[in-house]
């Protein structure tokens, strides 16, 4: 594993009298894609523009290759940022904008001159010198806001929700584009965004985040097939979230009927939160179900057709196959021991918010 | 609205234009070219080169270039303190600024001579304490002084509307490429705010130009700007051919000014021109 590149001990901000950050512990390994993933007001930016140095956290420190940068401002740290709204310097022709930190740096004219040139090729936009940055679409604006900060040769590019502005066809075409330069260039990426789907796509690791707590730290599968609480459950892509009993070792009990599972050490009749994601929830014949249920509501989302079943076991299932079912068909449901995610029940308020000392242990990035 | 409608609304608008700016300028300029016989000249213009003339207009150039970067130097760092303030309502602070704005333009001027005159406030004051007087009063100073003070606003408000519309994002953005703040200043705050101080210049230089009333009451009568000559061929030597020449030359020169001046601001496609 390559080293820590980035290390924020012990991180709390408040804004005042909210605090966004508490006690928040993170490292990041070097040449790593790391997304922080939550919903607006979780904290994530925060964290960003605390790296990036525009933002003083008021307790903690940022550690940067092993030095303390807490204190130091923007303009002397080791990274550059690709900003949520471009913030491309109106007033200078791209290459420009591309040459300001090259400038500041006094490299030499010839230099500057090859470095635009490779910057734009690398994002796809060789040519553009000397446009001004009104006259791009939103997407080459946000390229060149990319090329603006990579040609410094950053140790870490810091992107916050750099294609929030984007429409869907162009942000997927630029998912692409990012992972692409990531691999060419080998630097870190911290990328802040609340969409999941973004977040699976791109990063090597996930860091989801609520209310200013670390919820979970890991790969993007191990995120997605097994989320350790209910909100990162809910967060990442579509859940049946269901009060369940863990009878024993490998066995729930859902409505009244119990289930094989794959969990173990809950306990015996521990009330459980179990997670099914729609596209485990299998609809075939009445008779070769676990149980039956009928369907209520199905909408065409064109990969597949999102399902409502109301069970015999009175709970509402929703289903995601590439199967038509007819409103009104009676159907049979089954899902297989794999599938069932079995979470504890948070205890309070309080726990639901879960601090990040418990997940970066077990998940170690 | 249709067509005939909006042309119906502004026959008032357009009788105006006709009656009181037209149809003056055309008496203005059927003056200028012709003498007091009636007879056609090019005497009145041509007269901006008398040493007089020309001192009068060099005199009101170059007190009105100073005064316009008075009025900048004072502007800017008032609009970059209320742009890092974390003040909510920046627009009170601002509305104190420019409250002397709202009170007779005349009665402002001759505070500030109450003030600066041999016996007056500042005097007195220094006076009180020991110190030997300053004699301001009836100097080309003092009319500086006036003008930034009636003018500053004028400065003040396209600057400040300028400054505080730079988005938070940019400066961030040039800091994290390494800039540090004399650089932000140069390359990005002053450059995104010319066209603010494009409109400033050109609100504050063309009535410095153009001023007599500051001239007669803060330079004494002593000091003469072309205001002063042309409003004295109109009023005391009652010349109107000559003062409407020299009136020609002095809109031309405002002309000139307005287009240096319009040409930053259209360059970065904000503000306006007047």
């Amino acid at each position: 594993m390559s080293k820590k590149l980035i290390e924020l001990k012990n991180i709390s901000k408040s804004f005042g009298s909210t605090l966004v950050l508490d006690e928040l512990n993170l490292y990041i390994r070097e040449n790593e894609f790391v997304t922080l993933l939550g919903p607006s007001g979780c904290g994530k930016t925060t964290i960003l523009r605390i790296i990036g140095g525009f933002e003083t956290p008021d307790v903690g420190s940022v550690f940067f290759d092993g030095e303390d940068i807490t204190k130091l401002p923007p303009n002397q740290r080791q990274l550059n940022t690709v900003f949520q709204k471009y913030a491309l310097f109106s007033h200078m022709t791209v290459a420009d904008n591309i040459a300001f930190g090259l400038r500041i740096k006094k490299k030499s004219s010839s230099y500057i001159e090859e470095k635009i040139k490779y910057a734009l090729d690398l994002v796809n936009l060789p040519g553009y010198e000397n446009r001004m940055p009104d006259s791009l679409s939103g997407g080459q604006q946000q390229r060149i806001a990319i090329a603006r900060a990579i040609v410094n040769e950053p140790k870490v590019l810091l992107l916050d929700e750099p294609l929030g502005a984007l429409d869907l066809k162009l942000r997927q075409e630029m998912q692409y584009e990012l992972i692409r330069l990531k691999n060419e260039l080998g630097i870190t990426f911290i990328y802040v965004t609340h969409d999941q789907e973004e977040a699976l796509t791109m990063s090597d690791t996930i860091v989801v985040m609520n209310q200013g707590y670390i919820q979970q730290i890991g790969t993007p599968e191990s995120i997605y097939n097994e989320p350790t609480n209910a909100f990162v459950a809910d967060f990442i892509g579509e859940s049946n979230i269901i009060d369940g009993i863990m009878l024993k070792d490998r066995l729930v009990q859902i409505g009244g009927v119990s289930f094989e599972c794959v969990d173990t050490g809950f306990g015996i009749n521990e009330p459980v939160d179990v997670v099914i994601r729609p596209e485990d929830v299998e609809l075939k014949d009445p008779e070769g179900g676990m149980t039956t249920g009928t369907v209520t509501s199905i909408i065409f989302k064109g990969v597949h057709y999102e399902i409502q079943v109301e069970s015999a076991i009175g709970i509402n299932f929703m289903v995601q196959t590439t199967q038509n079912f007819p409103i009104g068909c009676h159907v049979g449901i089954s899902v297989i021991p794999d599938n069932f995610q079995i979470m504890h029940k948070p205890q309070s308020e309080d726990e639901e918010i879960m601090s990040a000392e418990d997940y970066s242990a077990g998940n170690a990035v | 609205m249709n067509r005939k409608k909006i042309q119906v609304l502004s026959i008032p608008y357009v009788i105006w234009i006709i009656g009181f700016t037209v149809i003056p300028l055309l008496f203005v300029f059927a003056k200028a070219v012709t003498s007091p016989q009636g007879a056609f000249t090019a005497g009145n213009l041509i007269a901006i080169f008398d040493p007089v003339h020309r001192k009068a207009l060099f005199l009101s150039i170059e007190l009105a270039f100073i005064s316009s970067i008075l009025c900048i130097l004072i502007s800017y760092p008032v609009a970059l303190i209320l742009r890092s303030s974390k003040i909510r309502n920046k627009k009170i602070i601002l509305f104190v600024m420019i409250l002397p704005m709202w009170m007779n333009f005349i009665l402002r001027i001759l505070a500030i001579q109450m003030l600066i005159s041999k016996n007056g406030l500042i005097n007195h004051f220094l006076s009180l304490l020991g110190l030997g007087k300053i004699s301001i009063i009836n100097t080309e100073a003092a009319i500086i002084i006036g003008m930034v003070y009636d003018y500053l606003p004028y400065m003040l408000l396209p600057v400040l509307n300028c400054v505080l519309a730079i988005p938070d994002d940019i400066i961030e953005a040039s800091k994290d490429l390494g800039a540090n703040r004399f650089t932000v200043l140069t390359k990005i705050l002053i450059p995104l705010s010319l066209s603010g101080i494009g409109s400033g210049i050109t609100m504050v230089f063309v009535p410095s130009m153009t001023e007599f009333v500051i001239a007669n009451i803060l330079g004494g009568g002593k000091i003469m700007l072309l205001g002063n000559v042309i409003e004295q061929e109109f009023s005391v030597t009652m010349n109107w051919n000559l003062g409407s020449g020299l009136s020609v030359t002095l809109m031309i020169f405002v002309l000139l000014t307005t287009l240096i001046s319009g040409r930053t601001v259209s360059e970065t496609d904000k503000g306006f021109v007047i």
